[in-house]
């Protein structure tokens, strides 16, 4: 190569092969910036080369992936609060990440035991340290020397440790009243996110008519979606009814079900319980129901429940779905094949980024169980923190222990205040015409509808973008409050929603309220 | 018959009723294989079980040199890291005068940086912005100056989270035109298992045993050649230093290893998870990224490039707290936004994992009051880790019939064995690998667990182990005896 210097402009001696031939050298005047990636310089007729990697060589299934609740309008979000840090001036001085469930980001503290434990586990130093309570350090001690070395730096085994993993069957023993939980089936994992794209991994399998088809629900966390493009199996959606309080019909999942029929092999059957986005919470007829069914239709059940402690509505409560399957006898109990999953991230712990996670597999067949063993570990193990954490949680401070005391006061706050501000917000969004808020029974959102002006409606199509995001730009760019717009969920053709966090500390998520209220207004005259 | 018919429905139809079988399940999952946790691990884990119930055997203690995972054999943590990682875990603990001043300032900087200054925050999905800039100034300060953009950086779930999301993005194509993937024999069968898994094309280049697992760039062309066939080469990876064969690649290999990657539009995808393990006189870790721009602007700003690093190896060790990333170099920025998307639908790498990564590319610096112990620890644990890669090799080299080449870094031998005839015989007619067949009489007779060579790919009748040099100096001195005893009595058995 050489690098020529003349008529004011730097070029570059480029040689390009011709075909399989052999060489050719051909002169390319091309100012040499570096810098500039990927531009394909036709000169001379000479092709520069092109990336290996661009859109029409990458994935095709990673192109058809979407998850709403960090997209585009999040990344606009963060455009703006680097505007604001700037100096830029807005009519709003900070930015509201009122679109994930992350409790901590929003002021939530964590349970002051749990995170003893875990410095305790990190630097055993501590152990020595009096300012630490006895329950703590034999809780740190017991996880430690569990571990490899004694470390919570070694590998675990890839199921995860197994002595967790007893205490986790434990605890799904006495939540289910009893009925038995080997602790053979339960899989620690990265967060649930990991253990549910793991599941959905080994259902895929066959081509066109006989793809796997899996069930979800719409509205549904778009986990569930996303996964499904990346493994290019067949999304089947079934409609919640938003009439009555986003509860399951089984004619609905019958219906969805046929029509899936005639282009896929349906599988699975996902269900979010207490909902996300919808936050409602099922009933034990619902949920007997849906186990009837796939049960009739040879379904893989994946029950979703991380939710599973962030119950408020009187008249709700959580039933899991192991704990129903297993009451309804064993015509049932022996047969279907059900994975539950659950997780360190929500519920009154709110540790994200920890990524604790596990799932329940029950009656899963034994050699796909073999197989579900050796993918795990391919990735060695899920992060050991995560794993001590999700054993805190499943081991807490019992009523004679120093700790208890200060961790049920925690646990309780926590979980009356996630009720308050479910309260407050579906009653302050009722308030709002053009806003229709169903009851947040459970989980961390609201999702009502909100009804747009055609002309909205019709300026949104205009600028190519769906009326939703329309509405949740203009909010974010107007008040600063970042939500996502449901269709990034998935909702009946011709019906708009944003799901919205009710993670702020109540006296901001009051005015958020009353911003979103008065944003509404003005929107709805505007476009009238 | 109608007692058939009973038992039928009782006993055949439910069991084959279930969903998700063998016959039903994902077919590319079927293939996947991972040596380094299979067969012979599985069978380790149940002799221990055996062991504490007080079953007798020949040992009284199952050695498990399998896995590259140092805490688990005695190695301590870097008293600093867990300093500032119970900080930002309990950062009550930021008054207490007991930690110094640096680790103070470290955790309060990474707290400061996370969702409600707390490390149960989600995190955003390329990492913790000051995390990525320390890393990004690390990058740039190894590799003498060349400039890294931490917008280029992604923290990652380990090293093989990132491994994989790269090899997914790159996997596409059918039949002929199916993704291609180049990868060494022997290899971490992390690579194969997640070809397998995608569906793509692995495509074997063989390293040189005779020169020291070096790699010519004539089996790299005969390679790719012989792949074009059947596929569609789009990427090479390279382990450096190697795993299992513990070679320190040479700076001339690295810059034909990149000249080669451009002329045949090859992704070029470099582990270099080992890079401060480097032991033997005359090697150097030369960072394929550093060597790139060192080319100069005809290579550095054409050649795709994907570079991972991670907390589990080097002098850390830290291997369960699942920290890693990688630094992309020329990506499409198109593809860039959909690699930022793939990653974000699992929200993020953990929290802890992060704040690790930035104490490994952030460590104390001379002046600081951690300076001295935080070095000490470190040259400690990287010397002993030099000693027993030289006490590995010598040894072994002692045993007739078994050949190891110089353990230059990484943290494995991988010895030739040479196995007599009627154990081969016997093996197949068992319908196992020879050398699987020669690691498990090895467990069961010695309690030491090691993996076969098949488990990592190499030449048709050779036969390998992959052994860790892990364990403490006395116990792996012990270790090698044992092995060459057990070698030495299993010729004799099978000649």
């Amino acid at each position: 190569m050489q690098t020529v210097k003349g008529i004011g402009v730097r070029a570059s001696l480029v040689c390009c092969e011709a075909g399989a031939a052999g060489r050719g050298f051909r002169l390319v005047l091309k100012p040499s910036l570096s810098g500039i990636h990927g531009d394909t310089m036709t000169e001379n007729g000479c092709e520069y080369r092109d990336r290996v990697l661009t859109m029409d060589t990458m994935n095709p299934n990673v192109k058809r992936v979407e998850y709403a609740v960090r997209g585009p309008i999040v990344q606009r979000a963060v455009q703006i609060e680097r505007e604001l840090k700037m100096g830029i001036k807005k009519p709003f001085t900070e930015v509201i990440k009122a679109n994930i469930g992350d409790c901590h980001a929003m002021g939530q503290k964590p349970i002051t035991f749990f995170r003893q434990v875990l410095a305790l586990c990190s630097y055993p130093d501590l152990l020595e340290d009096s300012k630490f309570p006895e329950d703590a350090k034999s809780r740190a001690r017991r996880i430690l020397q569990a571990c490899g070395g004694g470390s919570l730096g070694a590998y675990s085994t890839s199921q995860g440790i197994e002595m967790i993993r007893q205490d986790i069957a434990r605890y799904i023993e006495q939540r289910d009243g009893g009925i038995t939980c080997d602790p053979d089936n339960i899989y620690l994992s990265t967060g649930a996110s990991d253990a549910i794209v793991t599941m959905l991994k080994l259902l895929v399998s066959g081509e066109g008519m006989s793809r796997t088809g899996v069930m979800i629900s719409i509205p549904q966390y778009p986990l569930y979606s996303a996964a499904l493009a990346d493994l290019g199996a067949v999304q089947i959606s079934y409609y919640l009814d938003e009439d009555n309080c986003w509860s399951l019909d089984i004619s609905e999942l019958r219906h969805a079900l046929q029509e899936a029929k005639k282009h896929c092999s349906p599988r699975a059957l996902c269900i979010i319980n207490p909902g996300n986005p919808t936050g409602q919470v099922q009933s034990r007829q619902c949920i007997e129901d849906v186990i009837r069914f796939a049960a009739a239709e040879k379904l893989f059940l994946m029950a979703d429940e991380v939710y599973q402690d962030n119950v408020y509505a009187d008249g709700c409560k959580f039933h899991s779905f192991k704990k129903v399957l297993f009451e309804m006898g064993l015509e049932y109990s022996e047969k279907v094949e059900l994975a539950s999953f659950h997780s360190t991230s929500k519920c009154y712990m709110g540790e994200c980024g920890f990524r604790g996670g596990y799932m329940e597999v029950v009656n899963l067949d034994p050699e796909v169980k073999v197989q579900l063993t050796k993918l795990v570990s391919v990735r060695l193990c899920p992060p050991v923190p995560g794993q001590a954490l999700l054993d805190v949680v499943v081991n807490p401070p019992q009523p004679d222990e120093p700790s208890y005391d200060t961790f049920i006061k925690e646990r309780t706050d926590t979980l009356a205040t996630l009720a308050e501000k479910a309260s407050m917000t579906q009653e302050i969004l009722n308030q709002v015409p053009g806003i229709k808020c169903n009851p947040v029974q459970g989980a961390m959102y609201t999702f009502p509808r909100i009804h747009l002006p055609p002309k909205a409606i019709l300026e949104a199509k205009e600028k190519g973008q769906v009326p939703d995001m329309f509405y949740c730009m203009k909010l974010l760019e107007e008040t600063g409050i970042c939500l996502v717009p449901g269709s990034g969920f998935g909702q009946r053709d011709g019906t708009y929603h944003f799901r919205m966090t009710i993670l702020p500390p109540k006296e901001k998520l009051k005015i958020v309220l009353a911003k979103i209220k008065e944003f509404h207004q003005h929107f709805m005259e505007q476009y009238s | 018959a109608s007692h058939e018919i009973l038992n039928y429905m009782m006993h055949t139809l439910p069991l084959r009723g279930k969903v998700l079988t063998v016959d039903t399940m994902n077919a590319n999952v079927k293939k996947v294989d991972y040596a380094v946790r299979g067969p012979i691990v599985q069978r380790a884990v149940q002799i221990e079980k055996e062991l504490k119930e007080g079953v007798k055997k020949p040992f009284e203690e199952v050695i498990k040199a399998n896995i590259g995972d140092a805490h688990a054999m005695g190695q301590r943590p870097i008293t600093f890291f867990r300093q500032v990682m119970a900080l930002c875990t309990y950062p009550q603990l930021l008054d207490d005068n007991k930690f110094p001043e640096d680790a103070k300032n470290r955790a309060r900087r990474i707290l400061q940086s996370c969702g409600g200054n707390s490390i149960g925050a989600y995190t955003t999905s390329q990492g913790i912005d000051c995390v990525r800039h320390d890393v990004a100034n690390y990058i740039q300060r190894r590799d003498g100056g060349i400039p890294s953009d931490p917008d280029n950086i992604y923290l990652t779930t380990g090293a093989s989270d990132g491994i994989v999301t790269i090899l997914k993005l790159l996997t596409a194509g059918e039949g002929r035109t199916r993704t291609g993937v180049m990868i060494s024999i022997p290899q971490y069968p992390l690579y194969s298992a997640s070809i397998a898994e995608l569906g793509a094309v692995q495509i074997n280049y063989y390293l040189n045993e005779e020169k020291c697992w070096s790699l010519d760039i004539s089996e790299l062309q005969r390679s790719l050649h012989a792949a074009r066939e059947h596929c569609n080469p789009r990427v090479l990876c390279i382990i450096n230093p190697g795993n299992p064969t513990g070679q320190v690649q040479s700076r001339q290999c690295i810059e034909d290893v990149i000249r080669f990657a451009a002329k045949e539009n090859l992704f070029l995808m470099a582990d270099e998870v080992y890079q401060d393990n480097v032991y033997a006189e005359g090697c150097e870790f030369h960072s394929f990224k550093k060597v790139l721009f060192e080319m100069g602007p005809e290579y550095s700003s054409k050649v795709e490039l994907a570079s991972f690093h991670s907390t589990s190896k080097c002098y850390m060790g830290e291997c369960g707290f699942r920290g890693g990333y990688m630094e992309v170099i020329n990506m499409d920025p198109e593809v860039k936004a959909q690699l930022t998307k793939l990653v974000s639908v699992r929200l993020c790498p953990p929290a802890p994992g992060q704040a690790l990564m930035d104490l490994v590319v952030n460590s104390p610096q001379p002046g600081e009051p951690s300076y001295q112990t935080f070095m000490k620890e470190r040259t400690a644990v990287l010397s002993a880790l030099a000693e027993k890669a030289k006490l590995t090799e010598e040894i072994l080299n002692t045993v007739p019939g078994i050949s190891c080449n110089p353990v230059q870094g990484a943290m494995y031998s991988f010895p030739r064995i040479t196995l007599p005839e009627r154990a081969i015989n016997e093996a197949k007619a068992k319908g196992q690998a020879p050398d699987m067949f020669y690691c498990m009489k090895l467990l069961e007779e010695t309690g030491i667990c090691l993996v076969p060579g098949s488990g990592f790919g190499q030449r048709e009748g050779t036969y390998h182990f992959r052994m860790t040099i892990l364990p403490p100096t006395d116990k792996l001195k012990i270790m090698l005896n044992k092995l060459k005893e057990f070698h030495q009595k299993f010729t004799q058995q099978y000649s």
